[in-house]
């Protein structure tokens, strides 16, 4: 599905990543967890097209296509999905209009029909349903005065929506406290399914108490540095990341 | 692909509806006198009082300067280089049906995606369609002429009703007012004329489409509606012109007046063409647009969507003379390459317990300068009155800019006003964000303008909201990669 090979990449003159490898295979949940300025957040961004950002090295691979000379649009087109960390506000753009827009943009780079305001209507509530969500934030702009949580779900209800092969969720669970921390791991569980593998980047463990990973990843200094099963989250919980920077500087 | 690089596209975007039509026209030599003044009230075989009356006007023009305080910059006008009048040939031969029209004219009005057929039958609108300064074009004259509403061109009124157009004319106006009203007072070839009788509703939607046709020729057009006490009458004027090399003067002149318990609706979609990337060759519009909320209880609404033209000069205003009168004033107004913008509104509280709301919306992109200026004005009788005013800017890109100028003169204490202002951008982060879920940077920078300008485009009339919606697109098409 992904593969990502090698990748190094600069925001000016400095380097974030440093040579990282990634693989992940349908249906798969990776975590990528890793202290403040490792390198999570810019590994979402470069893997979804944002600009500021220079690969210098190294290939991403998303099923079989070379990812990183595409536009935004065409990987999201493609089937990738970036839950934001910081999910952005669009004042005066109403959130079904943005939705049924996206949707169909996408139906429409598949080749598939688009769908119109009726049909699109009945799989909104469909998808509402499915993650327990009220329809009061279809009326509203779309992220506009939504509080911490309710953007969060916002943008689990995007990818329920656009039902993309691989999401990226970038610290999906920061600023959230332990309810709606709740409300959108129950979210992303619904979502789970053979075709559809996630990358779940996080700093702290509590998420991946209710998000379940195959696969835990540790990132610092810009590179993967140790991997393993969800048993891993749990070492680093208990003995922090400075045990990392230890085993690095030995 | 970057914000900056949509931005410049934008800027670049090529004027869509640029073409010009060939039509031989009855056209006047540039230059401006006393003779040419005659010339024009005697082709239109007019009163003499109006004969009359333009030549006041253009004796008192000689004695004004071009006013120079709005934020616009151009070279100097040379009026003596203008042609006053221009009429399609044969303008005896009034057409009695759209097979009479001339097929360029109509091919002209589908390129503008307005064929006149179509709108008929799907919009029910009556269409006296003003191509340069002649009606060449008026539909349903009789749904209108048994509800009694007079809808013709204001020279056929001055013509057949000059009883009832010689009291309003210039009423509201008077040729006095302003350097440019004053021109148009000698000078106006043709416009519209809308007289709704007491407690009338009118059946339809009134429309006009004004185009500037004729090379070098300036247009005055001049709008006169009058609501009698009770009556409602909504009137769309939407406009599109050819592409060309002359900068081009449009000094229009449009005069409202609202009886008691009346409620006039005008609309505008405005997109003259704006000239070149280097700002050449566009229109210059210096328009006075006036409402008089005469009768108590009267109502008046303005709701303008300005994208076009090279620089825009206009203040469509209200007058609150009737106690409880409510004026409202709605826009969009889009500056991009070279184009600059001075507009606003007038809100002038005379009565008692009289309202006025202002929601304007100024989008910037490339190198346009934008300019809102407002005045609000609470006489000293106008016990109770309100305002409430937002003024909103949008810049693209960072080469642009907006001012707010907002004046406010209050002489009665027991007025409310409340005044908001906003000055924002599109972000990068609006457009990666709607570029993740799959929509194009295009597509990206329409939605959030729409939904920017979803305030006032909820004023217009549905199919003249479409339109608008459609024209904002096509005016920020290639806004990016």
């Amino acid at each position: 599905m992904l593969s990502v090979t090698g990748l190094r990449a600069t925001v000016g003159d400095k380097e974030i990543l440093k040579g990282l490898d990634l693989k992940v295979g349908p249906g798969e949940i990776h975590a990528i967890m890793g202290p403040n300025g490792s390198g999570k957040s810019t590994l979402s961004h470069v893997l979804s097209g944002r600009d500021g950002y220079t690969v210098t090295a190294g290939s991403v691979l998303f099923e079989g296509q070379d990812l990183l000379t595409l536009e935004p649009e065409v990987r999201a087109q493609l089937g990738l999905f970036l839950a934001f960390q910081y999910p952005v506000e669009l004042p005066g753009v109403n959130n079904t209009y943005f939705l049924k827009a996206a949707l169909n943009s996408l139906r429409k780079a598949r080749g598939e029909p688009e769908l119109d305001a009726v049909s699109f209507l009945r799989l909104i509530k469909e998808k509402l349903k499915i993650l327990h969500l009220d329809d009061s934030l279809l009326k509203r702009a779309v992220n506009a005065g939504f509080s911490g949580g309710e953007k969060k779900r916002n943008e689990i209800f995007q990818m329920a929506l656009l039902e993309p092969k691989l999401a990226i969720l970038d610290e999906t669970d920061s600023g959230l406290d332990i309810d709606a921390l709740r409300v959108v791991a129950e979210g992303v569980n619904a979502l789970r399914s053979p075709e559809r593998s996630m990358i779940v980047v996080t700093h702290y463990q509590r998420l991946l108490d209710y998000i379940q990973p195959d696969y835990v990843h540790v990132l610092a200094r810009g590179r993967i540095i140790r991997s393993g099963g969800k048993e891993l989250a749990l070492e680093l919980e208990e003995k922090g990341y400075g045990w990392i920077d230890a085993e690095l500087a030995a | 692909m970057t914000g900056a690089s949509a931005v410049e596209d934008i800027v670049k975007s090529e004027y869509a509806h640029g073409f010009t039509t060939e039509i031989e026209s009855d056209t006047l030599p540039p230059g401006l006198d006393e003779q040419v003044v005659r010339a024009i009230s005697q082709r239109k075989g007019e009163p003499e009082f109006m004969t009359a009356q333009r030549l006041k006007a253009y004796r008192h023009w000689l004695t004004l300067r071009e006013p120079e305080w709005a934020a616009v910059n151009y070279p100097k006008i040379d009026f003596q280089a203008i042609s006053y009048y221009s009429a399609p040939k044969r303008p005896e031969d009034a057409p009695k049906s759209l097979d009479e029209i001339d097929p360029v004219l109509l091919e002209t009005y589908n390129k503008l995606g307005i064929p006149i057929e179509e709108q008929k039958a799907l919009a029910g609108i009556a269409v006296d369609a003003v191509f340069d300064s002649v009606s060449v074009a008026t539909t349903f004259r009789s749904t209108l002429a048994e509800a009694g509403v007079i809808f013709c061109s204001i020279s056929e009124a001055l013509r057949d009703y000059p009883d009832l157009v010689k009291p309003y004319l210039g009423s509201v106006v008077p040729y006095t007012d302003n350097f440019y009203a004053c021109l148009n007072a000698a000078v106006f070839s043709d416009g519209t004329f809308v007289y709704v009788p007491k407690g009338v509703r009118c059946p339809m939607e009134l429309s006009t489409y004004f185009r500037i046709n004729a090379r070098n020729t300036g247009q005055f057009e001049r709008t006169l509606i009058v609501a009698e006490a009770g009556s409602y009458v909504s009137y769309l004027e939407g406009c599109t012109a050819p592409q060309r090399d002359e900068n081009q003067l449009h000094a229009a002149v449009v005069e409202l007046i609202a009886m008691d318990d009346a409620e006039i609706k005008y609309s505008t979609v405005q997109n003259w063409y704006p000239g070149d990337e280097r700002g050449v060759g566009g229109i210059y519009n210096f328009v006075t647009k006036r409402g008089d909320c005469r009768g108590a209880r009267s109502k008046i609404s303005w709701t303008q969507v300005e994208t076009g033209s090279a620089i825009t000069w206009k203040y469509p205003s209200c007058i609150l003379r009737g106690d409880e009168a409510v004026g409202e004033f709605y826009s969009v107004a889009v500056t991009k390459g070279r184009q600059q913008a001075d507009t606003g509104t007038k809100m002038i509280h005379l009565g008692k317990n009289t309202r006025s709301t202002i929601v304007s919306k100024g989008i910037s992109a490339g190198e346009g300068q934008q300019t809102y200026r407002g005045l609000v004005r609470i006489g000293r009788r106008a016990e109770g009155a309100r305002n409430h005013t937002q003024c909103d800017s949008l810049l693209i890109g960072d080469r642009c800019s907006a001012n707010t100028v907002p004046y406010i003169e209050v002489k009665n204490p027991s007025a409310k006003m409340e005044h908001e202002a906003t000055t924002s951008k599109i972000s990068d982060d609006q457009l990666f964000y709607c570029r993740s879920r799959g929509l194009t940077e295009e597509d990206a920078v329409s939605m959030i303008v729409n939904g920017f300008c979803k305030e006032v485009f909820n004023e217009l009339p549905m199919e003249f909201a479409v339109e608008a919606q459609k024209l904002l697109s096509i005016s920020l098409e290639g806004a990016v990669g």
